[in-house]
């Protein structure tokens, strides 16, 4: 449209136009970033000062220094900017400070009006948040991985959890599909469309209506609490199946038409021709898949509520429940749970786009 | 195999054939997809209480079948003191909740058509753009919440992000976002908007108008088309079937509010006073904490049916405004 626009458009408004896109783009995008942003300087707060009546960008916390064994705030005179006053005591009408500089009139006590300070604050970064949010000493994880692990770091374990579960989901998914979707694509056997179309109609049903018999099921069973109930219902997906078979179908016939007289069989045309046709289509289903198995909250709120078995989204939960009022903490551990989640976009990003443009096409 | 090897080989290639591929996802799917959903409307039927069994045959006197009995507590009326209550206010409230929640759909998806429309021009950076309106959809929904929180945060001596920010463009008394009721659901919106605005919905516009030939544009500028010309008559009939795919999805996605789900999980715990509280947390609350299976069940199949009506009407009637050009 804006091409059009422009080459249209009188002068001015070819160099205006840019202009105008950039602000609006700018904006969004600062808006975008706002909350990560906030995320990461709370995480860098001293515990006391995340919630202030004025929030502060940058991590920064009193100047104090230590007079006859007390913490005093230092301040500056706002009429003398030289000079530099550690508050000793309040008294009645004021404050008592006592001078630091200039040296002359060092250690010269003095009442000044509370009004007339200008308290210093210095930025410190508290690094160490992270390692506090990682220890979690309120939540350690006794037992972990079948006696592997003791005593543990309970972000260790909820980040192998989710490290197991979404590989095994994905591994699982990209197979399973892949598979199903070559049938549908390159075979014909009776009722395949059928099938299909049913396959496409569960894409509309809520998750809840399927979760609940299965949670029940998985409940009976005593299998509540297994990695079992984590990752098999979630191996079978027929969104995948759709995505594939959208990609296959655009593989040209011909290629397989001469592997078959070739003598090859259906699973090494599967294995040899389609599989490596297809890396881009399988980039964007893994890319998927393991992005929503990362993410995943409710199945796992479901079926696990042991910590040992807690994945990120549910642990960091746990965590949240724990740390009620601690923000500092808070944010600190939901950087650490959104780290790899964007790495790992950042690298897919390419075949995810493309598969989201591809599950929109009519087929 | 001389079925296999006949001209036209992929035509006769028998079930058996095709069934080793289709089997493994065939069997997952019959039995972690199709089959709970047969369940899911047989529970429903059933005044399943959740408690541990020893052995599998206890079930079946687990179950007792009631028969309507659920349906009618959920959506019947009775009579008091001369006036017609529901037999359960609480879930007209939460629908109430989840409709007045997807209030964020028209505005996320305007402003996702909008964004895409910038993206989509041909200037330098528009991938770094597009990645971090993104970020918000493949961040972990947890995380976006817990952040979210501490954006809307506001308690006396306190105030959060959102608010100061308010504070500094003249708002002298913000509101108390996630602790007023009135607030709570503006406030729930915003977030969704914030999150999905650039998310898929985005995406799939930008590959619509990167489908529009430029062509048209240039016939319609020669013809003095101005720019809200150009859009009204090219780029919105052409990207109708898109429009028509978004507002599918996301009228059933927002039905199941997964998101939201996670966010009143999180954030209000379904408050203030039930503001918060869509159908999908009424489900969990019902079948989790509760350990109500069967009326959960129920509640479900209730909004399967919602979604699958909404689905047939906009099968029948929506595509009737799409052009295919």
């Amino acid at each position: 449209m804006s091409a059009a626009a422009a080459k249209s458009g009188p002068r001015g408004r070819r160099l205006l136009w840019p202009v105008v896109c950039y602000l609006l783009l700018g904006a969004v995008g600062v808006t975008m970033l706002l909350p990560f942003a906030w995320m990461v300087s709370t995480s860098l707060k001293a515990p006391g000062y995340a919630a202030e009546a004025k929030p502060r960008w940058l991590p920064s916390e009193p100047v104090t220094v230590e007079i006859e064994g007390r913490s005093c705030r230092v301040a500056r005179l706002a009429d003398s900017p030289g000079t530099r006053v550690a508050v000793v005591g309040y008294a009645p009408g004021g404050v008592e400070v006592q001078v630091l500089s200039p040296k002359a009139h060092a250690g010269e006590r003095r009442r000044v009006n509370e009004s007339d300070l200008v308290f210093l604050r210095r930025v410190k970064l508290h690094w160490e948040n992270y390692v506090t949010a990682w220890r979690a000493e309120g939540m350690r994880v006794s037992e972990a991985f079948f006696g592997l692990l003791h005593d543990a770091s309970a972000f260790l374990v909820f980040y192998l959890n989710s490290i197991i579960v979404s590989v095994c989901v994905t591994l699982g998914t990209v197979f399973t599909s892949s598979l199903a979707a070559f049938a549908f694509s390159r075979m014909k056997f009776p009722g395949r469309d059928a099938i299909f179309v049913g396959y496409l109609a569960t894409l509309m049903v809520p998750a809840i209506v399927i979760m609940l018999p299965v949670y029940l099921v998985l409940s009976v069973l005593h299998m509540t609490n297994t990695y079992t109930a984590l990752i098999v219902p979630a191996m079978f997906s027929a969104y995948g199946t759709f995505l594939l078979r959208q990609f296959f179908m655009t593989i040209p016939r011909e290629l397989e038409d001469a592997a078959v007289i070739d003598g090859a069989s259906p699973f090494q045309i599967y294995r040899h021709i389609v599989l490596p046709l297809s890396k881009p289509a399988l980039a964007t289903l893994t890319t998927f898949v393991f992005l929503h198995s990362w993410n995943e909250f409710l199945w796992p709120l479901m079926v696990v509520d042991s910590l040992p078995l807690k994945t990120l989204p549910i642990g960091l939960a746990h965590f949240q429940d724990a740390y009620t009022t601690e923000y500092h903490l808070l944010m600190a551990a939901s950087v650490i749970v959104m780290i790899p989640v964007l790495i790992v976009f950042l690298i897919g990003q390419r075949y995810f786009v493309r598969g989201i443009a591809l599950s929109g096409l009519k087929g | 195999m001389p079925g296999w090897k006949s001209d036209t080989p992929t035509r006769r290639r028998p079930f058996l054939q095709a069934l080793p591929f289709l089997l493994p996802n065939l069997l997952g799917f019959l039995v972690f997809t199709l089959l709970p959903v047969l369940a899911c409307f047989a529970l429903s039927f059933t005044d399943y209480q959740l408690a541990p069994i020893q052995h599998l045959s206890q079930l079946r006197e687990r179950m007792p079948f009631v028969g309507a009995q659920n349906f009618v507590k959920l959506l019947g009326w009775h009579r008091e003191a001369g006036a017609l209550v529901a037999n359960d206010p609480d879930f007209w409230r939460y629908l109430g909740n989840t409709l007045f929640l997807m209030l964020g759909i028209p505005i996320s998806i305007a402003g996702s058509l909008f964004l895409a429309i910038l993206l989509n021009q041909r200037l330098r950076g528009m991938t770094l753009f597009r990645t971090i309106y993104f970020l918000p959809t493949v961040s972990s929904a947890v995380a976006v919440c817990i952040v979210w929180k501490w954006v809307f945060h506001q308690q006396p001596n306190e105030v959060g992000l959102l608010n100061s920010i308010l504070m500094s463009l003249g708002v002298s008394s913000p509101p108390d976002w996630l602790g007023d009721p009135a607030w709570a659901k503006p406030a729930f919106i915003i977030m969704a908007v914030w999150v999905g605005v650039g998310g898929y919905n985005c995406v799939l516009y930008l590959a619509g108008l990167q489908g529009i030939p430029e062509e048209f544009y240039e016939a319609a500028a020669l013809d003095g088309a101005g720019t809200w010309a150009r859009f009204r008559h090219i780029t919105w009939p052409l990207l109708s079937p898109t429009t028509f795919f978004v507002v599918t999805m996301s009228i059933i996605a927002g039905f199941q509010g997964s998101f939201l789900f996670t966010a009143a999980y999180l954030m209000t715990g379904g408050g203030p006073a039930g503001a918060t509280t869509t159908l999908m947390l009424y489900i969990y609350n019902n079948a989790i904490s509760w350990h109500q299976l069967g009326y959960a069940a129920a509640i479900a199949c209730v909004l399967f049916v919602l979604v699958f009506g909404f689905t047939l009407i906009n099968w029948r009637y929506g595509q009737r405004l799409v052009h295919y050009g």
